[in-house]
């Protein structure tokens, strides 16, 4: 086992580092969470900044179009970029890290010409039309109905929880294309351009106060034939494809800048009064403080393991479960103990006294997407529980 | 990068394990605790297997490991329950004649800032190595006065009070001093992850065989979840241990003392949680002297104390953060 660079990933990240450090700052200020399409726009533009330096997909395979970095080289552009606050990927996550590895390890050629290239460059925004309002948890549940007629499925159904819809141009669709067979026999994997007719994007507003997903109206759209990923009902198959991708580092880099959140909480503390001192002189918001902080260190230990693993020729069973519970659980008690610290600072969702403690209160109701959202924690225990400890099913 | 177990390292650790089942069954294990009970021949065979000196130089007499190899044999001796200064052993073994072989006993005591000096295993000790800021010092157990106590908490780690630290000979520096507090600490914490991983292991076991209500009790998802949770626990704690100690061999990639301290902070809570919950599984033969349920938790009380304790930990971590 080692931690420590070799010296072609020492020089990975030294050139890394230095292209950061001249580009980043090349940004215009970050668009507001509310501002969906300034949001679009403004990590469009770092996206196409990293094609143009061949740091897009990093991890993708070349063949895909990506850089086909190592793990240890995946992992260090993820440090990196967190520690230079390069642009979160949001807008990006599902093609990046869904949509473009499913196109490439399921896609036709076709698909993949006309797909892969517009999510590396940025100028292609995905979202993920899996969930439905009768299908969350039990995701294969899902209603939503393509009925084949000559060269295309006429598709009618309703989707919820439709993260950035609004502003996206493909949508990864899972349909029912045979609704009498077991429940994950009978789904297909379709791509869907969301400016066909018959597609009405309801934003839906979170509980932090922005529309960051939609409702999907779907009546009667017609998608091409040619545009179905995978055999017609293998869909839920071509779907853990792309889940299995997201469950091993999906969550790396969001908890990295969880990370940085939690140094700018730290700064907060030290200047916010509290009795005689200020907030980080009481020990017990220290100790629950280094808590966390471990927890997160462990949890990039962790990810080191699972991506190091997973280039010898596995990623272990319930490990992408593991670590979403883990990472869950901790970012739920930053943002617990960020309202302690902000105390009667935390009463608005805007900042107070001139400290940036409206990111902390946001932070602490975006936790909730983090045990909520690509399966919850309950349901990554029920995994662990039955697929690793092997422990008798319920029904 | 790469913190995923060598062939070698799998292999070591298996060894370990099969050895701690064979030599250390449960009666065995029980029986270290009894007064006079320290199996000083079991000892030698488990020294005779390279544990203590798996880190030092072939030259000291040692396997000439990385002290990522102490910190796996740690973890499967701490799965296996086995008794002893096995902490102690392995700092002591380049310093001290005879540890190496099992022929000497140590007992180490990292010097208490305040409270009482209460040493583990110094009832069967030869001698005691004393662990502060400016080195270490030799006390030779022969002459020390303190009371062996009759109820340790942890009925396999006898615990003696002394009346105040004793003063020895200095065998080492400062540098060495830090060196086996972190060092120290982290194998404790490596076999606060084998006590996690294994107490989870018995109480699913126990949870596939026991009914009620007409079927096991492991279908419940109430129990699922705990159990669950004990192995997220488990495996973030396990790797917090061996980066913290690949950390030590290779100290440049990051801090080694917040890396050390959360690795201690993740695994007592492993280890304590876990070792709760599976005395919760148990029901009320989880209560019993009998089954060993409460042995997991009683050795994690134990070992979450040694070379720095949880809310230590959490205080340097949370300073580090701070810069
Ligand atoms: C911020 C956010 C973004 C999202 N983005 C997308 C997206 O882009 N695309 C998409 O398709 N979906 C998206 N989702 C949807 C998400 O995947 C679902 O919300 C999630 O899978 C849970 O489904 P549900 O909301 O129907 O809850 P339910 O399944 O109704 O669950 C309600 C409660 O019951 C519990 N529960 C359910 N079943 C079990 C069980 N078997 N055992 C124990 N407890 C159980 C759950 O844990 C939960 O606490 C997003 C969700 C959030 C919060």
């Amino acid at each position: 086992m080692h931690l420590r660079d070799t010296p072609e990933e020492a020089t990975f990240r030294a050139e890394l580092r230095a292209w950061l450090a001249e580009n980043v700052p090349k940004l215009p200020p970050e668009p507001d969470h509310t501002d969906w399409p300034g949001r679009r726009a403004y990590e469009s533009q770092w996206q196409r900044l990293l094609f143009d330096a061949g740091y897009a997909g990093i991890n993708w395979p070349v063949e895909g179009g990506g850089k086909g970095a190592t793990p240890g080289e995946h992992l260090i552009y993820l440090e990196e970029a967190s520690a230079a606050k390069a642009p979160e990927v949001t807008v990006g996550f599902v093609g990046q890290m869904h949509a473009g590895p499913t196109l490439i390890a399921e896609g036709t050629p076709e698909q993949k010409a006309h797909h892969l290239r517009g999510i590396l460059d940025g100028s292609h925004v995905w979202c993920q039309g899996f969930s439905e309002p009768e299908a969350g948890s039990d995701l294969a549940s899902l209603r939503t109905r393509a009925v084949r007629d000559g060269d295309h499925y006429v598709v009618t159904g309703q989707k919820i929880w439709t993260s950035n819809a609004t502003v996206a141009d493909y949508c990864e669709l899972l349909v029912r294309t045979d609704p009498d067979v077991p429940k994950h026999k009978g789904i297909t994997w379709l791509i869907m351009p969301m400016d066909l007719p018959g597609i009405e994007v309801r934003p839906l507003v979170t509980a932090h106060g922005t529309a960051e997903f939609a409702e999907l109206f779907l009546d009667e759209v017609r998608i091409p034939v040619a545009n179905r990923v995978g055999d017609e009902n293998d869909g839920w198959r071509v779907a853990n494809v792309t889940l299995s991708f997201e469950r091993g580092t999906g969550f790396v880099g969001e908890m990295l800048d969880t990370t940085n959140l939690m140094k700018e909480l730290v700064a907060i503390a030290e200047v916010t009064p509290k009795g005689a001192g200020t907030a980080w002189d009481d020990p017990g918001i220290r100790r629950e403080l280094g808590q966390i902080a471990a927890e997160l260190d462990a949890l990039w230990a962790y990810t080191k393991r699972n991506v190091s693993a997973g280039a010898k020729g596995g990623l272990p069973m319930g490990s992408g479960s593991a670590f979403k519970l883990s990472y869950a659980g901790v970012v739920q008690r930053l943002g617990d103990l960020a309202l302690r610290i902000l105390d009667r600072a935390s009463l608005a969702m805007d900042d107070v006294d001139g400290r940036p403690t409206a990111a902390q209160v946001h932070g602490r109701l975006h936790a909730f997407a983090v045990s909520l959202g690509g399966g919850t924690s309950q349901i990554q225990q029920n995994i662990i529980a039955e697929r690793v400890l092997g422990l008798p099913r319920e029904r | 990068m790469d913190l995923t177990t060598s062939d070698d390292q799998q292999a070591l650790q298996e060894m370990i394990s099969r050895f701690a089942a064979d030599r250390f069954d449960i009666d065995t294990v029980r029986a270290f605790g009894e007064p006079g009970g320290f199996d000083r021949a079991a000892w030698a065979e488990l020294a005779e297997l390279g544990t203590f000196g798996i880190a030092l130089p072939e030259d000291a007499g040692g396997v000439g490991l990385g002290t990522i190899d102490a910190v796996l044999v740690h973890e499967a001796l701490g799965a296996g329950l086995v008794p002893g200064p096995l902490v102690a052993a392995t700092l002591a073994a380049g310093l001290v004649d005879g540890v190496i072989d099992g022929s000497v006993v140590p007992a180490v005591l990292d010097r208490p800032a305040h409270g009482p000096v209460v040493v583990e295993h110094l009832r069967d000790a030869d001698v005691l190595l004393v662990v502060d800021g400016d080195g270490v010092s030799k006390v030779d157990t022969a002459g020390l006065a303190g009371t062996v106590l009759p109820h340790p908490t942890d009925p396999v780690t006898p615990v003696t009070l002394l009346d105040a630290v004793p003063t020895g000979e200095r065998v080492a520096g400062p540098e060495v001093a830090a060196a086996w507090r972190r060092l120290g600490s982290v194998l404790a914490s490596a076999q606060l992850v084998g006590l996690s991983e294994a107490s989870t292991a018995v109480a699913v076991d126990y949870a596939k065989e026991r009914q009620q209500f007409g079927r096991p009790i492991g279908s419940f998802q109430g129990l699922k979840h705990l159990l669950a949770d004990c192995y997220m626990r488990t495996e973030v704690a396990r790797s917090a241990v061996w980066s913290a100690g690949v950390n030590i061999d290779e100290p440049e990639p990051g801090d080694i003392d917040r890396a050390v301290a959360a690795a201690r902070l993740m695994a007592a809570r492993a280890a304590t949680e876990n070792g709760k919950t599976g005395v919760q599984v148990h029901g009320g033969m989880g209560f019993t002297w009998e089954v060993v349920a409460h042995l997991y938790l009683k050795r994690a009380w134990v070992l979450e104390t040694q070379f720095g304790n949880p809310d230590d930990a959490a205080e340097l971590v949370a300073l580090k953060v701070a810069g």
